[in-house]
């Protein structure tokens, strides 16, 4: 099977700037796939690749198979929704919605049906007649992915669709675009910054930095497994140890991370000192000094927190601390 | 001690008084703002306008001479003479054909200002279109006279290509042409042009600098070609400022009276008519109600324009 997306050896470069580095990766027909990076990190710069705004620098962006430097956005079957949503100011959410339709030359009846019928899909019916500037963000996004969707793309770009929304709403927006996305078949390429939102609605993540990608993998893997420090800081800032201490306590002299709600306190340990205390609600946080080594320990709720300054003893089962085998390049 | 030293200090003399009084009541402080301009337009401005209004229904005594300060539709009666009706459809043409090329040349030049120029060619851009209108308008004015009389720098340089048959054959077309281009319906057309195409591009530029990048490239991901994009996405949003430009360039032509004067033929266009009206002719009634007519012209346009959607996008 060809895959949905394949970048061979893409690079994307701004004068010095190398926005994109010689990126690998594939991904296939009817996947949730996430890029997952800090801002700068290239993964927007990616999506625009796909989408056809950006062309790369060197490399070759396959999409189902055919290789697409020369062909423009308007005959790639892509539809992007836009992190500003992008939405025509001067057409109502009709013909926003129906605006690929009207191009792609489809009568006035099937457009405006087919356009109530995407609304409906987003639950947004009814309005229809509507300005765009008359919408809360919740309403302008459903009304920006119906747009895309609408034109039955083979994939779907997102670029932090759930960027500008509230905690409440994007998390509801997470489990919909999810079960639409199961429910349509289509394929997904999601850009985000958020890490939660990654790991919960990918079937797989990239994780980009620097214009590289650092890890692909299952969420699972990337959360359990990471393979470079900044893999482990960045998804679920966990504890990155440094080859020195991983050595005294394993032999081996590599980094290695050690998740913060893998390390407990226990009556007979490591000796470390409470440097900070912040109660996050499910958990409190505790920075902890080891050997002058910063420490993150999240408590459950309900566990009595020791005292900024207290000595405490830690510790965690063998198999939490896991080594990063060093990076290359 | 604590409950003193929290205490808001007391106002100290007349100005802190009056900043007290201006922030608690915040409708006084915009009524003091808007009403000196308020003054102006109202009383200087419209007060003028209405006097105008009001002479254009008056007439002359055609015996006297004089004016008769009664209500007649005599003098707008006159317009209506053929003598008349060429002028005002003249200066209708010759408005509708700058302001149209105005936004033709004008368009290219916004769009590269707004979407490709940074930096210094931005700052160069600017220069460019705002360096005329720091010249006098006299000057600009006598200055294409020159370019364009017959022993001129175009004559001169269609005589350098050996085209002088080219320009002798649009000289002699009809209505456009002439002994010279300094003396045609052509010339007055150009001056016209450059005078005003600045109106056109910094409002243009405004309009299309508020257009986000992503909306043409949503427009572009939904399946449409550049050409569908522009007449779609593009030109519904820049239209506001293409009409405010088109304001300018239309009304500045239909009221001057200097270029038509110093560039062109001998037909009188509205402005020469006003001109000489209220002057030499001493018909201030008749002056008044040509006077009249771009701003008759002017609403027409607009209530046009409105209905057409231009303001749709604002």
């Amino acid at each position: 099977m060809t895959s949905a997306i394949a970048f061979r050896q893409v690079s994307r470069h701004y004068g010095t700037v190398q926005a994109v580095d010689a990126v690998d990766l594939e991904v296939a027909e009817g996947e949730f796939f996430a890029m997952l990076g800090p801002s700068g990190s290239g993964k927007t710069t990616c999506l625009r690749l796909i989408a056809g705004f950006e062309r790369p620098t060197f490399g070759e962006i396959e999409i189902f198979g055919r290789p697409s430097s020369a062909v423009p956005p308007y005959r790639r079957p892509v539809n992007t929704v836009f992190q500003d949503y992008a939405l025509f100011p001067h057409l109502n959410v009709r013909d926003n919605v129906a605006y690929g339709l009207m191009i792609a030359g489809a009568g006035k009846a099937e457009r405006h049906r087919s356009a109530e019928e995407a609304l409906a899909m987003v639950a947004l019916p009814g309005y229809a007649d509507r300005r765009p500037s008359a919408l809360s963000g919740g309403q302008r996004q459903r009304v920006a992915l119906a747009r895309a969707l609408v034109n039955k793309p083979k994939v779907l770009l997102l670029d932090e669709p759930l960027g500008a929304l509230d905690l409440k709403l994007r998390e509801q927006m997470q489990v919909e675009l999810k079960s639409l996305q199961r429910q349509l078949g289509i394929t997904f390429v999601f850009v985000t910054h958020d890490q939660g939102e990654a790991l919960s609605m990918a079937d797989r993540v990239a994780v980009f930095n620097e214009g590289r990608i650092q890890q692909i993998g299952r969420p699972q893997d990337i959360y359990d497994r990471p393979q470079t420090p900044f893999v482990a800081d960045f998804v679920g800032s966990s504890n990155v140890l440094p080859p020195e201490m991983v050595e005294r306590l394993t032999g081996r002299r590599v980094h290695a991370s050690l998740r913060p709600e893998a390390v407990r306190l226990q009556p007979c340990g490591h000796l470390a000192r409470v440097v900070e205390q912040a109660f996050m609600g499910a958990v409190t946080r505790l920075t902890l000094d080891m050997d002058g080594q910063r420490l993150s320990l999240l408590l459950p709720k309900g566990e009595d927190a020791p005292e900024k300054g207290a000595t405490v003893q830690i510790g965690w089962d063998e198999d939490a601390l896991h080594p990063m085998e060093p990076r290359d390049g | 001690m604590a409950e003193t030293a929290a205490r808001p200090p007391a106002p100290r003399g007349l100005s802190d008084r009056l900043s007290d009084l201006l922030w608690s009541r915040q409708g006084l402080l915009v009524l003091l703002l808007i009403l000196p301009p308020a003054l102006w337009l109202g009383i200087i401005y419209l007060g003028a306008l209405f006097a105008l209004l009001a002479q254009s229904f008056f007439a002359i005594d055609p015996f006297s001479g004089l004016i008769k300060y009664e209500f007649t539709l005599r003098t707008y009666g006159e317009l209506f003479r053929a003598a008349n009706l060429d002028i005002i459809l003249r200066t209708v043409l010759m408005a509708g054909s700058v302001t149209l090329a105005a936004a033709l040349i004008g368009f290219p030049v916004a769009y590269y200002a707004a979407r490709y120029a940074r930096g210094k060619w931005k700052a160069l851009f600017y220069l460019g279109v705002m360096l005329p209108l720091w010249s006098s308008y006299l000057v600009k004015v006598y200055s294409w006279k020159l370019i364009l009389a017959k022993e001129g720098i175009l004559s001169w340089l269609f005589e350098t290509l050996h085209l002088t048959w080219l320009l002798d054959a649009y000289l002699s077309l009809p209505v456009v042409g002439g002994n010279s281009l300094s003396v045609s319906w052509t010339g007055t057309f150009l001056v016209f042009l450059y005078v005003w195409l600045p109106f056109m591009i910094l409002p243009t530029q405004a309009a299309l600098e508020r257009v986000p990048p992503s909306m043409l490239e949503a427009s572009g991901d939904l399946g449409a070609r550049p050409g569908q994009t522009f007449r779609h996405v593009l030109l519904p949003l820049a239209l506001p400022g293409i009409v405010a430009g088109s304001i300018f360039t239309f009304s500045l032509t239909l009221g001057d009276y200097i270029i038509p004067q110093i560039v062109g033929t001998s037909a009188r266009m509205i402005g020469q008519a006003v001109y000489q009206f209220q002057g030499t002719a001493g018909n201030i009634p008749l002056a008044a109600a040509f006077a009249v007519v771009p701003i008759l012209i002017m609403g027409v346009y607009l209530y046009i324009a409105k209905r057409m959607g231009a303001f749709d996008a604002l």
